[in-house]
């Protein structure tokens, strides 16, 4: 038995923070691999007998997320980005070189234990591209050397802090917090930097600022009518069922017309 | 006429400790809470709904009809809790705005959430984050945390007879979850597959109860709205697409981030801000809200990027994450990169999408690798005609989007993957921001 009876409260208290237990499966998972070093067989045991469900559906869930690994990770998980953007950026001669340098394909764990090292997709930095991540934290505007190096710092031990946030600590510490226990690292690293920043340095050399609440700009378009302004995109609720269709989200185009279409019917917007 | 750049939401971005409450309320935050706890939900609905907020996630679907959607009246639905959740899992490649508010104003967010739980008669909320943000996360569960101890959030909110619980919700790394009814089987811990509709989520959503799912940014910018109120806000922006929004610039410019702006704003106008495109570049094409978005070029550079102007130029507004490629960049290997990422997300739920993404990726391949064989242009737009509008879910109309716009303004570098890779055509090095342009490699 690897899951000390700590785990198991642990894993009894974050299913009971959710209206259904259930709910609490992804956060149970990111714990059993703090735990564990991955999703073990037991692992998904345990979490299986306190939701009462079967191991075949907690695997079933274990195996549709990217973040969840079924063989032993390393000490830190290394991350580069190889989405579009960040690949053209410089992202796949990142990506090369430390595969070369680590001497490990995609996927795949240092001899050491040290470092697993993964291609992994926009993870909403590419203002900051090349973007890595180590342990889940960003590491910004990289390159092939800064790269080596920073996996050279990891594998001595030494203390590595990311760009925009914490402390390195190591990928199980990592996977702790996503179970929902705060580390007290939140106050480590900026609120924002470089290029966070970009617009709101601009806006400040020049003086532009948004209008003050109550203040007489005028909107774009050429039609100034202020409140009724407003009140013109309002549309009458249809019935329940017709509603609801028209609040499905799933699909970007159905929905910007029928978004479109109640304020065109209306009459109020045909003057611009 | 307002200011070209208008920050509301990353005002306090560049504060000393802004992710704290501290800095948050000194510099007026919680204050719009106050005003909408002495409203009646109604009428923050009303408020919202006039004030023309559209949703910030990439659909632009107005955020208050959304929520006017929740039945409150005696029927069954109506007598069920209700619940807000809130999409945080950023994904879409190119889109960088909501983790950033979140790393540097978290209590923005909690204090959007706090409004429109109330305002849709919510008791329990959630904010949905992908896993892959560990900073943000800490920020997002110590903003809750110090909400709930400051009053903000918990039973009978500042005495009011109000009660919000909020909790921060980690993913665990899938693209399709940003997909509403996806993140709804994810949050209730199943694998993130797209539900068949009907039912809606605003009738049956989180455990079969009503749900409104918004964006971060979206949320984020109802307190200024209860502040400001509608006349402000439909100050900036333009008839139909009313308020500010955050711009994401990215690729070979000189000064990429964010850039918060009244909608509306063009493309030339935001690079002249930040310098234009790197030393000795050119725009090549661009995307105008993350990769699901047909690709533009530069002819489009005086587009209006709001709703209306993007949907008229054959693309979408979707996320405002404008992607600059260069004169270096190979459209072809984008668009395998593209697809190779829809391929991957896809949940495998719906043939189109499942098998449709493989055998795209294959035939760009052949033609990246200077392979392809005749017809190969032809296969993919028939592969795109039968995915698009056939798939259970955004994912899969989303995955022709860069394969049919690419063809359509750069057909010839498809046409010359029947002879020469793109690499040769585009060597990558030349692309990467450690080469100058024109520089040796």
């Amino acid at each position: 038995m690897s899951l000390h009876d700590t785990t198991r409260d642990e894993l009894r208290e974050i299913a009971g923070r959710y209206p259904e237990a259930r709910s609490a499966l992804l956060p149970m998972l990111h714990l059993v691999q703090s735990v564990e070093g991955c999703v073990t067989v037991e692992g998904i045991e345990t979490c299986a007998e306190i939701l009462d469900l079967s191991a075949a559906e907690v695997s079933g869930v274990a195996t549709f997320y990217t973040m969840y690994k079924r063989r032993p990770m390393g000490e830190h998980h290394v991350g580069v980005c190889t989405n579009t953007l960040c690949a053209v950026m410089g992202g796949d001669a990142i990506f090369e070189r430390l595969k070369d340098h680590l001497e490990v394909g995609n996927d795949e764990t240092t001899a050491d234990g040290k470092i697993s090292l993964e291609h992994i997709e926009c993870n909403a930095a590419c203002d900051f591209a090349p973007v890595m991540t180590v342990n889940w934290e960003f590491f910004d505007q990289q390159t092939p050397e800064s790269a080596v190096e920073l996996v050279d710092s990891l594998r001595a031990g030494e203390k590595v802090q990311s760009t925009r946030g914490a402390t390195i600590t190591s990928w199980r510490a990592a996977e702790r917090v996503l179970a929902g226990f705060e580390d007290g690292l939140v106050d480590e690293g900026p609120a924002a930097a470089g290029p966070t920043l970009a617009g709101l340095e601009i806006a400040r050399e020049k003086g532009w600022e948004a209008p003050a609440p109550g203040g007489g700009a005028g909107p774009r378009a050429a039609n100034g009518a202020d409140g009724a302004g407003g009140t013109k995109t309002a549309v009458a609720t249809e019935s329940p069922e017709q509603a609801a269709e028209e609040a499905d989200t799933s699909r970007a185009e159905s929905e910007t017309k029928a978004a479109e279409s109640p304020a065109d019917t209306k009459g109020g917007g045909s003057d611009d | 006429m307002t200011d070209v750049l208008t920050p509301v939401l990353s005002k306090n971005w560049g504060d000393d400790r802004a992710w704290t409450l501290q800095a948050y309320e000194d510099q007026g935050g919680y204050q719009a809470l106050t005003k909408a706890l002495s409203m009646a939900p109604d009428d923050l609905v009303t408020l919202v709904k006039d004030s023309g907020l559209r949703g910030r996630g990439g659909a632009g679907f107005p955020t208050g009809m959304k929520w006017s959607f929740i039945p409150q009246d005696d029927s069954a639905a109506g007598n069920k809790p209700k619940y807000l959740v809130v999409n945080a899992d950023e994904s879409e490649p190119g889109t960088c705005k909501d983790i950033p508010l979140m790393m540097a104003s978290p209590h923005t967010l909690v204090e959007g959430v706090i409004i429109a739980a109330h305002a849709i008669r919510a008791k329990r909320a959630f904010i949905y984050v992908r896993g892959e943000v560990l900073h943000v996360v800490r920020r997002l569960q110590a903003a809750v945390r110090e909400a709930y101890a400051a009053g903000h959030l918990g039973s009978n909110i500042h005495g009011t007879g109000v009660d919000v619980d909020l909790m921060v919700h980690a993913g665990a790394g899938a693209y399709i979850c940003g997909e509403e009814t996806a993140l709804l089987d994810s949050l209730e811990g199943r694998r993130g597959q797209p539900r068949l509709r009907p039912p809606f989520p605003a009738v049956e959503g989180l455990y079969a109860c009503p749900t409104v799912i918004n964006n971060v940014e979206s949320i984020a910018s109802v307190p200024s709205i209860v502040t400001g109120g509608i006349d402000w806000f439909g100050s900036m922006g333009t008839e139909k697409s009313k308020g500010y929004t955050l711009y994401s610039l990215s690729g070979h410019v000189k000064r990429p981030g964010q850039y918060e702006a009244p909608l509306g704003i063009t493309l030339r106008e935001l690079l002249e801000l930040g310098g234009g495109m790197r030393e000795g570049a050119e725009l090549k094409f661009w995307t105008p809200g993350g990769s699901s978005t047909p690709i533009l070029t530069a002819e489009h550079l005086d587009v209006p990027l709001d709703y209306e102007g993007v949907g008229a130029a054959g693309s979408m507004l979707g996320t405002k994450a404008l992607q600059c490629f260069d004169q270096t960049t190979s459209v072809v290997r984008c668009v395998l990169r593209w697809t190779e990422f829809y391929k991957h997300e896809s949940c495998g739920k719906c043939t189109p999408c499942r098998e449709g993404t493989y055998w795209l990726v294959q035939v760009l391949q052949r033609l990246d690798q200077g392979q392809g064989q005749p017809g190969d242009i032809e296969l993919l737009l028939d592969l795109c005609d039968n995915i698009l509008g056939r798939a259970f879910c955004a994912l899969g109309d989303g995955a022709t989007s860069p394969i049919t716009s690419a063809i359509q303004y750069f057909r010839d570098e498809f046409e010359a993957g029947m002879h020469t890779p793109s690499s040769e055509l585009f060597p990558p090095v030349a692309s990467t921001l450690f080469t100058p342009v024109g520089g040796a490699a």
